[in-house]
């Protein structure tokens, strides 16, 4: 198709044509970044306005353009906001503890142990995540409140911590793509087991550990359907179903707190954003670790 | 070979499983046959065992373990007597509960004595509960029963051998070599028993209750009807039954889990390449615009949506229309449900180019070299070598993912609610709305003012099996659970 262009022409179109492409993917970039970015301005703006007599934007520019920290100071004083901030970091430091320890656990016996009823546990344990968690909530609620845990973090920790397990085949897989070599040059040294685990095995796995503790420090942070089951006391509501409430609670609640909800989702969003940025690596790792096979 | 389906495959393990010559119960039969046999052959202390565990191992001076047996049988029988023997009873009885009225109790006429008396009322919902609960821990209790005599059968067989038994500190650093994988799964195993099995069964069982509104304890009781509910989501019954709308729900929540799957899948994937072609800048910058809306929570950020969505929301404003986004009814609901699909790509995509970004670069750049001095151009390119490897690595994902979308309760739920409601004929009290997808339907069938528990158990029973065949389709025949030891 190039007869009679020199070399140089050739590679000239080429250059031209790529930067052409270029242009059009920078253009389209653009474009969709600023879709993706406005709703989360939108929020932030939401957030800094100072006419909260209604939380509905009817028109794109406001007359009165001032920002201010009003809704955040309204947050602080009018709201249980960082009293539920406290119980949110509180069960998912906690949860996050037990979860990743658990997952762990199962993922080393399910993938460097040989037993008998290994296979079918696994199997047992992919067919009971498949069950939609609502489906047994109100029986969760009742155990609770049978042994009195209702209305108590604790019970919350453990019912984010204790279906962990089910969520084992990540980790597993990451276990199994571990040489094993190292482990076995360690039982032939006389370690038992249980040193291998924590001294040869855990030090290696530090993006799958990274993985697990993000993704399950996260989750309490974003739950609210478990926490509205189990949990009814004003005190004891953890930020998202704080919020929720917010502005569900009653039917002008919506327009009434919008900014100041607003407020506090920004809050809670920059905490994750941070959390979640800083260690955006080993998520990939992990999500991906999974994956490729 | 006939070539045969994999559900065909399937259905003769499974037929198999049950009915063949080696099946479970062929299986489990001759197991207790040989049990009983090497019992009734044993010594006296495994005897003794069988009706007061841990004698026969302290005869054999392994106290502790003996101590420890024998205080399990005690726990137990104290726990039957006091409490879940009751449960049991009522829970074989075939009657949840006979005594209605709750707390208050109803009067009932006393034969013998010739007078009305009041009896306290029976708590269906707690005798069911308690029952499972009980008939569990019985099942926990015969699993370490058969240790004991085990236990108990291997000692006579090291005494004939004449082996030393093992002492209690040599049993327990087994637990810590090769018997690791016991301490390391009882507790998340523990775990997953109350908090997931426990309440599974349990909301298994209500499938086969009359459990509703016209039947909610304390004050009422409801009772077993057998297949009753599947009879009515499964049929038409002349408008009482639930057919036609379960149809549509489903209909629906596949249309929507294959867009919502595959929607996110492609353009996060053209994203993806498109920040990871060769001479573009900024691709940090880029990344980091999608990947924010990650880190802010989804319900929030699909409150945010359904606000700015709404009728008098930003976006009518800014377009200067009068349409409502997530409301409008009109042709089957069509504008509110291509809308969830377009915000749950504004949710998804960043998830999908945040795993494709990594997978993409790992794609042999010979391979891209070659098809360009073979003069292919990007379209076959993307066709005939990304896609086809990105399929290949991700495959297991993409399942994951689509049944993750079955179950998508955020998006629907925090969006529109499940509604609006349209005028269709859903039958008589589905509550379905919609853009409701089976787990909406769930969930509004147990939190709506005249809940519906028994339905709802159904549906998740009907979820679940979907959910199932897909992944073990998938699991079995992808080569993560084939091939564990290649890799390494």
């Amino acid at each position: 198709m190039m007869k009679g262009q020199t070399l140089k022409e050739k590679l000239l179109g080429q250059r031209t044509r790529t930067a052409v492409t270029d242009g059009v993917i920078y253009v389209i970039l653009a474009g969709l970044g600023i879709l993706w970015i406005l709703p989360i301005l939108f929020l932030l703006y939401t957030s800094l306005r100072v006419t909260p007599e209604t939380g509905i934007i009817s028109k794109l520019f406001p007359d009165d353009l001032t920002l201010g920290f009003g809704n955040y100071v309204k947050l602080s004083q009018d709201t249980l906001f960082w009293r539920w901030f406290g119980n949110t970091l509180l069960v998912a430091v906690c949860s996050c503890a037990i979860t990743t320890l658990f997952i762990l656990m199962v993922s080393y016996a399910f993938s460097r142990m040989r037993f008998k009823l290994r296979k079918p546990l696994m199997n047992v344990m992919l067919v009971l995540g498949m069950f939609p968690g609502f489906m047994s909530m109100i029986a969760v609620y009742f155990i609770l409140k049978a042994v009195g845990l209702t209305n108590s973090l604790f019970a919350l920790i453990l019912v984010y911590s204790c279906g962990a397990a089910l969520s084992y085949y990540v980790c597993k897989g990451f276990f199994d793509t571990l040489p094993r070599s190292l482990e076995e040059a360690a039982i032939l040294d006389g370690a038992s087991q249980w040193t291998v685990f924590w001294r040869v095995t855990l030090p290696l796995s530090k993006p799958i550990i990274v993985y697990t503790i993000l993704t399950s420090f996260i989750s309490p942070w974003c739950d609210f359907i478990f926490v509205n089951t189990i949990i009814n006391d004003a005190e004891k509501y953890t930020v998202a179903l704080g919020l929720y409430r917010m502005i569900n609670a009653e039917k002008n609640s919506f327009s009434e707190n919008f900014t100041v909800f607003c407020a506090g989702a920004t809050i809670v969003g920059a905490i994750i954003s941070a959390f979640f940025l800083s260690m955006q690596r080993y998520y990939v790792e992990g999500v991906t670790g999974g994956a490729v096979k | 070979m006939e070539k045969q389906s994999v559900l065909s495959r399937m259905g003769a393990s499974i037929k198999e499983f049950f009915v063949g010559e080696d099946s479970v119960f062929r299986r489990f039969g001759r197991a207790v046959k040989k049990a009983v046999l090497s019992v009734v052959h044993g010594s006296l202390a495994t005897k003794i065992s069988c009706l007061f565990m841990g004698v026969g191992q302290m005869m054999r001076k392994q106290v502790v373990k003996g101590i420890l047996y024998l205080l399990v049988e005690i726990g137990f029988i104290l726990f039957m007597v006091f409490f879940g023997g009751k449960y049991i009873g009522h829970l074989f009885s075939g009657k949840l509960g006979t005594v209605a009225g709750g707390a208050l109790g109803e009067e009932i006429w006393n034969e013998e004595l010739g007078i009305y008396e009041t009896v306290k009322g029976d708590n269906s919902f707690l005798i069911l509960l308690y029952g499972v609960v009980s008939f569990i821990i019985f099942m926990m209790f015969i699993t370490v029963w058969v240790m004991n005599i085990r236990g108990n059968l291997e000692n006579d067989k090291a005494l004939a051998e004449g082996r030393k038994l093992a002492t209690f500190k040599q049993d327990c650093n087994t637990f810590i070599n090769k018997k690791f994988y016991v301490p390391l799964l009882i507790p998340p195993l523990l775990g997953l028993l109350v908090f997931t099995i426990m309440p599974l069964v349990f909301m298994i069982l209500i499938a086969f209750t009359n459990y509703d509104f016209e039947h909610t304890p304390p004050g009422q009781l409801f009772n077993w009807v057998g297949f009753a509910n599947f009879g009515q989501l499964f049929s038409i019954g002349g408008g009482s039954g639930f057919f036609l709308v379960f149809l549509r729900v489903l209909l629906w929540t596949f249309i929507w889990a294959f867009f919502a799957t595959f929607s996110n899948y492609f353009f996060g994937m053209i994203i993806a390449l498109m920040i990871n072609r060769k001479g573009i800048k900024l691709k940090k910058l880029w990344r980091t615009l999608f990947v924010v809306v990650i880190a802010v929570p989804q319900f929030v950020t699909l409150l945010l949506m359904q606000k700015i969505l709404d009728g008098d929301g930003i976006l009518n404003v800014i377009l200067g229309t009068n349409i409502r986004w997530l409301a409008d009814t009109a042709n089957g609901s069509i504008i509110p449900r291509i809308m969830i699909i377009l915000v749950n790509m504004w949710i998804g995509i960043p998830y999908t180019l945040l795993m494709c970004s990594g997978i993409l670069m790992n794609i042999p750049a010979e391979q891209y070299e070659a098809a360009r001095l073979d003069g292919a151009n990007a379209w076959q390119l993307f066709f005939k070598i990304t896609l086809p490897y990105m399929l290949h690595v991700t495959g297991p994902y993409l399942i994951t993912q689509f049944v993750g979308n079955i179950n998508n309760f955020n998006v629907i739920w925090l969006l529109t609610g499940g509604g609006p409601i349209d005028n269709i004929n859903y039958g008589g009290g589905s509550q379905a709305q919609s853009t409701d997808l089976l787990v909406t339907w769930l969930y509004r069938l147990t939190t709506d003012t005249n809940p519906r528990y028994n339905i709802a158990s159904v549906i998740g029973i009907v979820i679940f099996i979907i959910c199932a065949v897909l992944s073990l389709i998938t699991y079995n025949r992808s080569g993560a659970t084939k091939n564990e030891e290649v890799y390494q």
